[in-house]
């Protein structure tokens, strides 16, 4: 399970002056979703392009499943399933007919192939419009084909290269879970490329952050939050507090304040407008709960901001120069 | 009626027509079998595909009607002139009788080679214009090779199949109008009458696999397909109209003095010949003519020296064939010369989505 299945070392590539990757160094375990976050031209479709052996490094080594893309890029491509960015079908094929094409050159029978690409139809839900052609697709429906176009393969890991670009949310989310639940069926990494910082959020085990060509930060969502906040507080909890229960001025809440004060990890109180909000270094929230209800103050919700990755985001175009780069 | 029922149950009855029913039957099943569980190499589908996708799209089936009709409005004024042409050449026995069939006209229509040297270029151009770029454009170029398969497949697999299909075509064109011919002048063609149509058809499929290859490769040199097959038909507008004044000019610009030695004369000749044999359709035009017309003996200038002794009588087949060989060698190294362009620089090139 530990096992890393992509590693990337020391990965570079140049066009001319321009430094499209710069030494990235990253690896991927077994049956992990991986999000690979960055704006637009930082160098995530040149890095997947890398992986698959469609382009050559300008130096470095790029390993999937043991083995070495650059060397041996077709024995990758009968591991890996790649969805492009606005990925393509011919037109005047039906979806099923597309999907048995690409069944029959990963080397599969007649036979075999009509049995996985029905099942795979079914699985993503276009049974109904298998027959259709696949110019009369929707682009939600396109999507949803080209997740089984890269299933056909049976492969270890599937790379997603911006797979919710211009899809409705709803869409978004069907089309998310599809991922997640395959991943978690069969065991599949996936590594998905995205400059939709909340999607990724919503089902990325982990979380690499890519901006002109370096890798600034990798892990989880809560400890990328933590290493880059930790100055300050990491935890933020907010009270709604019921005005309504409050007696004429102030004695339950210098309560509340000094209980509050007594626990070690909580670095600020403040209320402001009928919302207490507690920064501390670690879940409070029992604590914090349960001194508002005993203080005899009416708590009407209770929810800890996590920094989400828009929060990330900026901080990291703010502080560095990296972005100018690519600006 | 009940004699024929009768006859028909007897034989579904009788012990060895079901057993060679049943073998028969067993042939195909396992035929059908094999068809379906037997994978295929990835090479072969892409061929397939390709193949299917040329005779199911309409500009194949155009171009398709296009040259059946010039195919049959040939033929048919062939046939008329071939009459007066029976009644001229009655009396000396003319060996090669069906051939005129391919090149005999009144002038009021082009004969069949001369069309084909002049619609070849078309279907050549239309059948691989966009053979890469409508790929890219439409996204499908990067699913393909995320695929387990080497680059180089799908540029073999499209130009093996616009041959295929060319070759098929070309093939089934001129086996067809010998029958035709065959029917209505009911006179059979000699081997060796035979042997030049399949030497002309042939050659007729190397000429357009040459276009077909410069198309290929103008479509990975330019990004949408309408640049690149503007830029095909202008080289090959270039080539049968404009090359032609160019040479012509040439030719009159440095035409010897009229006192020039005969060797002059006979180098300036030759010179302007060679100089018109850089245009693929000089090549095919020079080498089918030798071919359909066993009585041309030379495609350069003859001296009276070497045509002096000589019997008046046509070619035997080799003879002919090595006269038009430079010209095959140069049609072949054009085409290969196209094909090595188009190879190298698909193989170079980077694909990215969209």
């Amino acid at each position: 399970m530990d096992k890393s299945i992509i590693e990337l070392k020391g990965l570079t590539k140049r066009y001319g002056n321009f430094t499209a990757v710069d030494s990235l160094d990253l690896s991927i375990r077994k049956g992990e979703i991986f999000g690979l976050l960055g704006p637009n031209g930082a160098g995530k479709s040149t890095t997947i392009l890398m992986m698959l052996g469609l382009s050559e490094p300008t130096s470095g080594a790029v390993h999937v499943c043991g083995i070495d893309a650059t060397v041996n890029p077709i024995e990758v491509k009968r591991q890996v399933g790649y969805l492009p960015d606005d990925v393509g079908f011919y037109e005047h094929l039906s979806g099923r007919e597309n999907l048995l094409y690409t069944a029959r050159l990963n080397r599969l029978s007649l036979h075999e192939a009509s049995a996985r690409v029905d099942r795979l139809l079914q699985r993503v839900g276009l049974q109904q419009a298998a027959g259709k052609k696949v110019g009369k697709y929707s682009r939600g429906m396109r999507q949803r084909l080209g997740l089984a176009d890269v299933l056909v393969k049976n492969p270890q890991v599937i790379i997603l290269d911006e797979p919710t670009l211009g899809i409705d949310p709803i869409g978004v989310r069907e089309f998310l879970e599809l991922i997640v639940a395959l991943s978690r069926e069969e065991q599949i990494t996936v590594l998905l490329s995205s400059h939709h910082l909340h999607q990724v959020q919503q089902v990325c085990d982990r979380v690499g952050i890519f901006v002109a060509g370096k890798l600034l930060a990798e892990g989880n969502v809560r400890e990328l939050s933590r290493t880059l906040f930790s100055a300050n507080e990491p935890y933020i909890i907010e009270v709604g507090i019921d005005t309504e229960t409050l007696d004429g001025k102030g004695a339950q809440l210098a309560a509340v304040r000094s209980a509050l004060a007594g626990l070690s990890q909580v670095v600020s109180a403040t209320i402001h407008g009928g919302i207490l909000r507690v920064g501390s270094e670690a879940d409070l929230r029992t604590e914090v709960a349960r001194i508002v209800v005993d203080s005899g103050v009416g708590l009407t919700s209770l929810t800890m901001k996590e920094y989400g990755l828009d929060d990330i985001y900026t901080q990291y175009f703010e502080g560095g120069e990296a972005y100018e780069k690519i600006a | 009626m009940k004699k024929s029922h009768n006859a028909a149950g007897r034989l579904t009855t009788s012990a060895w027509a079901a057993k060679a029913g049943n073998t028969i039957n067993g042939f195909f099943a396992r035929l059908n079998h094999r068809h379906t569980h037997r994978a295929v190499h990835p090479f072969w589908v892409i061929v397939q595909k390709e193949i299917s996708d040329h005779v199911r799209s309409w500009r194949f089936n155009v171009l398709l009607f296009l040259i059946l009709l010039t195919c049959f409005g040939s033929l048919y004024t062939s046939i008329t002139n071939l009459v007066d042409e029976l009644a001229k050449s009655s009396k000396e026995d003319d060996p090669f009788f069906f051939l005129k069939l391919f090149t005999l006209s009144d002038g009021s229509l082009p004969p069949f080679h001369v069309f084909i040297g002049f619609l070849g270029p078309l279907l050549g151009i239309g059948l691989g214009f966009d053979a890469i770029n409508s790929e890219h454009n439409s996204g499908t170029l990067s699913r393909i090779m995320a695929q387990p398969i080497h680059r180089d497949y799908l540029i073999n697999a499209k130009f093996v199949a616009a041959l295929a299909v060319i070759g098929v075509m070309f093939f089934a064109l001129g086996l067809l109008v010998m029958g035709f011919g065959l029917f209505i002048i009911g006179i059979p063609p000699t081997a060796e009458e035979f042997l030049r149509i399949i030497f002309f058809l042939l050659l007729s499929v190397l000429y357009v696999a040459f276009w077909l290859n410069l198309a290929v490769f103008l479509s990975i040199r330019f990004r949408q397909a309408a640049t690149s097959a503007l830029t095909a038909i202008a080289i090959w507008l270039f080539f049968t109209i404009f090359y032609q004044l160019i040479v012509n000019m040439v030719a009159r610009a440095m035409a010897p003095p009229d006192m020039a030695s005969q060797e002059q004369l006979l180098g300036y000749q030759q010179f302007i010949v060679n100089l018109m044999r850089v245009v693929p359709s000089q090549l095919y035009n020079d080498a089918t003519t030798t071919l359909l017309v066993p009585s041309v003996r030379s495609l350069g200038p003859l001296t009276m020296q070497q045509a002096y002794g000589a019997i008046p009588s046509p070619l035997p087949l080799g003879q002919s064939l090595l006269i038009v060989w430079p010209q095959l060698t140069g049609l072949i190294a054009a085409t290969v010369v196209c094909f090595a362009l188009s190879y190298v620089s698909f193989m170079r090139k980077e694909i990215r989505s969209r």
